[in-house]
């Protein structure tokens, strides 16, 4: 048990917490930043080089478009699938292949990142269906190359959609980063093993509960408002 | 200006082929508004969206200016349509952009640098009467704004050809009217081809120089309206004066169309007096076509079609275009 009357507990459960929010705020920020560039790409690919998308013929040829949108669509399939925590012991030997260590805070950025890229390109793929056929063809009629397409007329109109999946891809990810505490990921969900689970500390659990949901409501409403404000319908 | 030349689409697969376009040939001079008339389901949009190739046909060619589009590849392509302009039923303006940046649009596509665009736009937009409105976004307008805003959209570029598919179905009757009237200034001062559909006789008969039927993927007529107005049996000529159902009876009923109108002179008291006859009147449209003012009397005159030859004869030699809807008995 702890002793809450210990002299130096509430500076220590204080440092403890500031240094847990800090991990757990760089892995998901580092993890969304890849997330952002990532999923929006494959978010893209999704929906042009579909039947009838607008890169349904890369190249001029048909069996291409087939071949990425299939393979994209597989990748998505496959990161969605997999239950996180399976996917985060199963991606151990390719961290350890690509960043020397399998565990630590750095480390989880990696099944974070496998994790959240997949999710994010499926609502990058909705919000992009969303946006009205006639924008595209208005685009075409005005002699628009497929990249102009994408990059002043689709992606522009999605922003607020883009914008509103972000946040709930944050949110997941902040879920995630939790779990990535148990194998030796760091941050808050650490804290909450180390401490609240094994060391029986109920005041470390309240403590990490309440940092999170701080966390994620600042990110909902952060998200809300910028989409919001991009929203000019 | 455009010309299709036997074009073709089928959609739907090979078991439930849809023949949107059958044998369609079509030619719109320079300079002149041109209405495609048809109801939904005619083949009308699919009609205007091969003139810019938003819709490949299955067989036939597509000309506009000197160049074949359908023989042309995917960068010439572009090329073209940075040429051919085009507004949209729905308006398809970017919410995301301001009046002014979706103007611009179109000139970024181009590759116009940022002072000139600025430049055009300004010029565009007081063209169309909406320099005041540069910042506001769509949302923010007004139907009759947003169709105006499409327009300067689609002039931004200066080209030679504007398409128009159902610009003003959208709108209510007085706003169509000041659109319609933008669309034939915008003709007239610079000299713009325009073709457009829509499945209203109004404005075939508010702003068109020439129109086409068309009914299940065929043009069924096409030519200048004062051309079909003096053409016997024209079924647009019918759709532009209305005359109503044929009266009871057996007596023989003619219509007699003015083009370009002689209706100043007595033509039917004149008739009855030399023929002595007793002519009645059953329906009657006045209108102004194509600039000029047209009339149509339908008239009823007693006996058979033959006892009245001299009758009709006298109404031809007048230079009066005389169709016997119904001989009498």
């Amino acid at each position: 048990m702890i002793d809450t009357t210990a002299p130096g507990f509430w500076p220590q459960l204080f440092e403890t917490l500031l240094k847990a929010t800090g991990e757990t705020l760089y892995q998901v920020g580092v993890t969304m930043l890849i997330t952002l560039v990532l999923g929006l790409v494959l978010g893209t690919l999704l929906v042009v080089t579909d039947r009838g998308g607008i890169l349904e013929r890369p190249f001029g040829s048909l069996v291409a478009g087939r071949v990425i949108n299939v393979v994209t669509q597989t990748v998505v399939n496959l990161g969605r699938s997999i239950p996180f925590i399976i996917l985060m012991i199963a991606l151990i030997p390719f961290t350890r292949l690509i960043l020397g260590s399998a565990f630590g805070v750095t480390a989880a950025i990696v099944p974070l990142t496998v994790a959240a890229i997949p999710f994010y390109a499926r609502i990058v793929e909705i919000s992009l269906r969303e946006v009205n056929e006639g924008l595209v063809e208005a685009g075409h009629s005005l002699g628009a190359t497929r990249w102009q397409l994408v990059s002043k007329v689709i992606i522009p109109e999605a922003v607020p959609g883009l914008i509103r999946g972000f946040t709930t891809t944050v949110v997941s990810i902040v879920n995630y980063s939790a779990i990535v505490g148990a194998i030796g990921g760091g941050g808050l969900g650490d804290v909450a093993i180390r401490y609240g689970h094994q060391r029986y500390s109920v005041i470390h659990i309240v403590a990490v509960i309440i940092v999170l949901v701080a966390i994620v409501q600042i990110v909902q409403v952060v998200g809300a408002r910028l989409a919001n404000r991009m929203s000019h319908r | 200006m455009i010309t299709l030349n036997s074009v073709t689409k089928t959609f739907g697969d090979a078991a439930n082929p849809v023949r949107a376009l059958d044998d369609v040939s079509l030619s719109v001079a320079s300079g002149e508004i041109f209405g495609v008339i048809g109801q939904s389901g005619a083949g009308k949009s699919t009609l205007i969206r091969t003139v810019n190739l938003l819709e490949r046909p299955d067989a036939g060619t597509v000309t506009v200016g000197d160049r074949e589009l359908t023989a042309l590849n995917d960068r010439e392509l572009l090329q073209a349509r940075r040429e051919i302009g085009m507004v949209f039923q729905q308006f398809n303006l970017l919410d995301s952009r301001t009046v002014r940046g979706n103007v611009e649009l179109a000139l970024e596509v181009v590759g116009v640098d940022r002072r000139e665009r600025t430049k055009r736009t300004n010029e565009i937009l007081e063209l169309v009467g909406l320099e005041h409105k540069a910042q506001q976004y769509p949302a923010q307008l007004s139907g009759g704004q947003k169709q105006r805003v499409g327009i300067a959209r689609a002039l931004a570029s200066r080209p030679r050809v504007l398409l128009s598919d159902e610009a003003t179905s959208a709108l209510d009757p007085e706003t169509t009217e000041s659109i319609l009237q933008l669309l034939r200034s915008i003709n007239k001062e610079l000299g713009l081809t325009i073709l457009l559909i829509t499945h209203e006789m109004d404005v075939v008969k508010s702003i068109c120089d020439s129109a086409a039927l068309m009914s299940g993927g065929r043009i069924l007529e096409q030519g200048r309206l004062v051309d079909l107005l003096s053409q016997p049996g024209s079924q647009l000529a019918r759709g532009l004066f209305p005359l109503g159902e044929l009266p009871e009876g057996n007596s023989t009923v003619i219509d007699v169309t003015f083009v370009g109108l002689s209706s100043g002179r007595p033509v039917v008291s004149q008739l009855a007096r030399t023929h002595q006859i007793d002519v009645g009147l059953v329906g009657a449209a006045i209108e102004t076509i194509a600039g000029a003012q047209s009339g149509r009397t339908r008239l009823e005159l007693p006996g058979t079609a033959d006892a009245n030859a001299a009758a009709i004869n006298d109404l031809r030699a007048q230079g009066l275009v005389v169709e016997i809807v119904r001989s009498g008995r």
